[in-house]
């Protein structure tokens, strides 16, 4: 992505609207002693979100559904020694604070003992991490609906084409408390915005998109133009036959694949022989050469580029993680108990994933590529075999022919059959990695564009 | 009837409120640990106004009187600022008010009023089922409930309270060889909106051991030839293929292009080229879109604007039919409708979430009907000299126009002669839709009619869920490409 620039001037008309219905710290932390305050199990814990979410929709060149919603939530978990239950309510007065934690404790007292109980954890330390930004909060329709017109312009303008996007803001807090002393809180916005033009032939698709903590950084223009861009090039599309190709995947396809690694990486599941990280003869595969040894996956609530929540669920905090370092499997997650058990420390569920980089650009990988593929973004990955991490999906939005360093011409697009552990062992080239937009699961995601050989494509689809 | 008074004061033409109480519980177990019991509640109302033809909506968790009043009016603003860039002013295909309607799911047993340590118990007896089989190693199971109490009220007339109830109760069982394992997972039993007596009459502890012999026999079970076969597919299989492949690419606004940046758009487009036109199947190929069916997912009284839904033929001998519509949709259709001497009224696909999330098409009940000859299942295999018969959903992909899918399953059978010889593994066979629903040619009668169904039907942005079911009998299905997906890491 080019470098950022502040086309769309946020406006602070409405200011309050946001910032009004997200819990600070204050008001975050009196409420989860309230609810303290009404409890009367062995152990108590309060998790707290608090949001404000605004969005713009568009298609076939006019807003579609759009809207703002107001929402908060509170979690009451009841523990008497190894009963729990928890209860969720979206009412934040006493009355329904007192009742909900009743009613955990009604539910904790008739639940089965747990034999993984773990006790509640104390004071913990926790990174600040500065992922709030009051432009970002206080933007407004107008703000949202300026921005979309970047795509509907042009789209519109053009007569050739459909411009179809999502523009979502949002300010959010979380806070996590209980009553043995320990207490975290995080407040964050984040702007995502995707656009997808397809061509009114019918044979041309692109995509583009951005995200980032700060409205500012995103320069709509420049993603409403690289979509266009790639919507017309990717125009009548040929067949090429199914196989094994060197391919370019960029970020956005890099992630898609990648990220998928973090959901596997459970020490427990490798423990108990149902993972892909499972030792032959035992035990797990945690200091293992697994992948290309160029290949560094990090978490790191603290790293600008991520600037996530720097605490589990759990409440743990977060530092930086190395799950894969010069592709040794450094690490996997831990929980509370089966940390205990292995005789090791909790690592917490990570709230981002980044997979460092190279120098390389995507020009300079098109470049040294006699034949190969170019993939903007992949959809509808499916777990095909969890013994492999084997997946199936398909490319969308703009599929590219390699010949002779240049792309040559759009192709149609490809089911594969292919594992990120495969891909990874099959590298060529690492580019610059860069924040995705596309991703399903939330939370930030960093990815370098990659070029590996030997891709698995097993079948055409004629999808547009 | 306050927000409806505001957002017509700030310049609404049409305006809906709808308030809702949803609450799930869920308990979740594995071996003989109850790993979580959670119980959430979430109420709150979100009104969707229409202003010169543009839409706008806001939703918020406070009932009181003047945020009612202030969301309304915060919607109209919305509205306003979607305006500068309309090119087609939205109307609304007429509708029968309904002043005073109430509708309730067929539960007869609700599933808040049973005491979780039954629960709790139950989940961890037929654990304890599935683990008495030797070779069976972890067994996952869980239940989940949900109560939706929604009130909607619209500047048509309409006041109508619903209440629905899904459940689904569910195991997967592991089995563990050395650098193998398996998994079974018990979707013979698929979510249904009914009260817990769906729970009771699951069966868990009398099924759970057969689902873990069946995960055991997957580890020496014969990797499958590639290659292509007939395949004999069972409701609790086929039920995801039609969602998938049927379902999907005839709801309008995907054909419309107005799930482009996310789920996709549909190679059932343009309408005007496809209604009466596109031959889907074979003639006896008939494809019901309701929202009627007792038990089904999608079951109501009426839709999220007011509409008692109908039930309609998506494809009618063969052929494409209509679409899956809204109040807004159905218009764009009327050319068609007249054609048929039909009336141009919403089918009643209107569908949201929760009250935090605006009301868009959603996919209602998309059934094949059965056959006139009453073949079973049995039939089906009998008939079939070299094919592969599956059994339950398992993987599932497909592109964004709905061309191209690959689909696992649960457990495959081998066929030979007329008859099951062995079971297979690593099997997933690809499509290309046209093609696939073309080539079938059996399908089982009424006796072997079974619902399928999801609670994730992911679309939209912001995506929702929709909780909808699909009726179908077993189905064959001639020379279809079948895969290995076995690799060693």
């Amino acid at each position: 992505m080019s470098a950022p620039k502040r086309l769309i001037p946020a406006t602070p008309r409405h200011a309050a609207v946001a910032n009004a219905n997200v819990l600070t710290r204050d008001e975050a932390q009196a409420i989860v002693g309230r609810a303290i305050g009404f409890s009367k199990a062995e152990s108590v814990r309060v998790t707290i979100d608090s949001s404000y979410q605004g969005n713009v929709r568009f298609a076939a060149n006019q807003m579609s559904t759009s809207g703002g919603v107001i929402n908060a939530n509170v979690v009451i978990e009841s523990a008497f020694g190894p009963k729990h239950a928890a209860v969720t309510t979206n009412d934040l007065s006493d009355e329904a604070l007192r009742r909900t934690v009743e009613q955990s404790e009604v539910l904790a007292r008739l639940a089965p003992d747990d034999p993984e109980s773990m006790p509640p954890l104390g004071p913990q330390q926790y990174a600040t991490v500065q992922g709030w930004f009051d432009g970002t909060a206080n933007l407004t329709p107008d703000d949202r609906a300026r921005a979309a017109l970047t795509a509907l312009g042009p789209a519109r303008d053009a007569r050739d084409l459909a411009a179809a996007g999502y523009i979502v803001t949002s300010a959010q807090s979380n806070a996590i408390g209980n009553k043995a002393g320990q207490f975290a809180y995080h407040r964050s916005t984040t702007a995502n915005y995707t656009l997808t033009v397809r061509t009114s032939d019918g044979t041309g698709s692109g995509w583009a998109g951005a995200d980032d903590n700060d409205w500012s950084k995103i320069n709509f223009a420049e993603v409403s133009k690289r979509a266009i861009d790639k919507a017309r090039l990717s125009r009548s599309p040929v067949a090429i036959e199914p196989g094994r190709y060197t391919v370019i995947l960029e970020p956005q396809a890099v992630a898609d694949l990648v990220q998928l690694l973090v959901f596997y990486a459970d020490a427990r599941s490798a423990d108990e022989g149902r993972s892909p990280f499972v030792k032959q003869g035992g035990g797990n595969k945690i200091g293992e050469k697994l992948v290309d040894s160029r290949v560094t996956l990090i978490s790191d609530p603290t790293d600008p580029d991520l600037s996530s929540q720097p605490y589990d669920g759990d409440g743990l905090p977060l530092g930086r993680q190395v799950w894969i370092e010069n592709g040794v499997l450094k690490q996997l997650y831990y929980s509370r108990f089966w940390a205990q058990k292995s005789n090791t420390t909790p690592t917490g569920f990570p709230s981002s994933v980044k997979m460092l980089g190279g120098t390389a650009s995507l020009d300079d990988m098109i470049r040294s590529t006699p034949r190969g593929v170019l993939v903007t973004r992949l959809w509808y990955l499916r777990e095909v075999d969890p013994r492999t991490v084997l997946y199936t999906g398909l490319t969308r939005d703009g599929t590219f022919l390699i010949e002779n360093g240049k792309i040559a011409k759009a192709i149609r697009n490809l089911r594969f059959n292919e594992s990120p552990l495969f891909m990874l062992n099959n590298l060529e080239m690492l580019g610059r990695p860069m924040r995705v937009a596309g991703t399903e699961a939330g939370g930030a995601v960093v990815m370098p564009p990659i070029k590996v050989r030997d891709f698995n494509f097993t079948s055409l689809s004629e999808a547009v | 009837m306050l927000a409806l008074d505001a957002a017509k004061s700030a310049g609404a033409s049409y305006a809906d409120i709808r308030i809702s109480r949803n609450r799930n519980q869920a308990i979740f177990t594995r071996e003989q640990r109850v790993q979580n019991l959670v119980d959430n509640e979430t109420f709150g109302f979100g009104v969707r106004v229409l202003v010169e033809g543009a839409w706008g909506f806001a939703a918020s968790r406070d009932l009181s009187r003047e945020e009612v009043a202030r969301v309304a009016r915060q919607a109209v603003t919305q509205a306003r600022a979607n305006r500068t860039t309309m090119v087609r002013p939205v109307t609304l295909a007429p509708v029968t008010p309904t002043p005073d309607g109430s509708w309730r799911s067929p539960a007869r047993i609700d599933p808040f009023d049973v005491p979780v340590e039954e629960k709790a118990a139950l989940l961890l007896a037929a654990n304890a089922a599935a683990l008495g089989v030797q070779g069976a190693r972890f067994v996952n199971s869980q239940m989940f409930f949900l109560r939706e109490e929604k009130t909607l009220a619209t500047t048509d007339g309409t006041y109508v309270v619903q209440t629905i109830f899904r459940a689904q109760p569910s195991m997967t069982v592991t089995a563990v060889a050395s650098g193998d394992f398996q998994t079974r997972q018990s979707n013979d039993v698929q979510p249904m909106g009914r009260g817990y007596e769906h729970v009771i009459d699951a069966k868990l502890v009398e099924n759970a051991p057969r689902w873990a012999e069946e995960a055991v026999r997957k580890l020496s079970a014969k990797p499958v030839e590639v290659g292509r076969y007939d395949l004999i597919l069972h409701p609790s299989h086929l039920w995801l293929t039609i969602h998938e492949s049927i379902a999907h690419p005839t709801e309008l606004d995907r054909a419309m292009g107005y799930e482009a940046n996310y789920a996709g758009t549909s190679f059932v487009a343009p309408p005007e080229k496809m209604l009466g036109s596109l031959k889907y199947g074979p003639e006896f190929m008939n494809v019901q879109g309701d929202r009627s069916q007792s038990g089904s997912l999608s079951a109501v009284g009426w839709d999220d604007e007011g509409v008692r839904p109908e039930e309609f033929l998506i494809i009618k001998n063969g052929v494409f039919n209509d679409y899956q519509t809204t109040r807004e949709q159905a218009p764009w259709l009327q050319w068609w409708y007249s054609r048929q001497n039909q009336e141009t009224r919403s089918h009643g696909c209107s569908y949201a979430q929760s009250w935090a999330d605006v009301q868009f098409q959603r996919m209602p009940n998309v059934s094949l009907l059965p056959g006139e000859q009453n073949h079973s299942w049995d039939d089906l295999i009998a008939a079939t000299d070299r094919g592969i018969a599956i059994v339950g959903e398992g993987s599932f992909s497909i592109d964004q126009q709905r061309y191209n899918a690959q689909f696992g399953g649960q457990v495959f059978y081998e066929v030979r002669g007329g008859k099951i010889v062995g079971m297979l593994k690593d099997v997933a066979y690809q499509l290309r839709t046209p093609e696939f629903w073309n080539s079938m040619d059996m399908i089982g009668g009424r006796d072997s009619y079974m619902l399928g169904g999801a609670f994730n039907d992911g679309k939209g942005q912001p995506s929702q869920s929709n909780a909808v079911s699909h009726g179908c009998v077993p189905a064959r299905f001639r020379n279809v490409n079948v895969i290995n997906t076995g690799r060693q890491a």
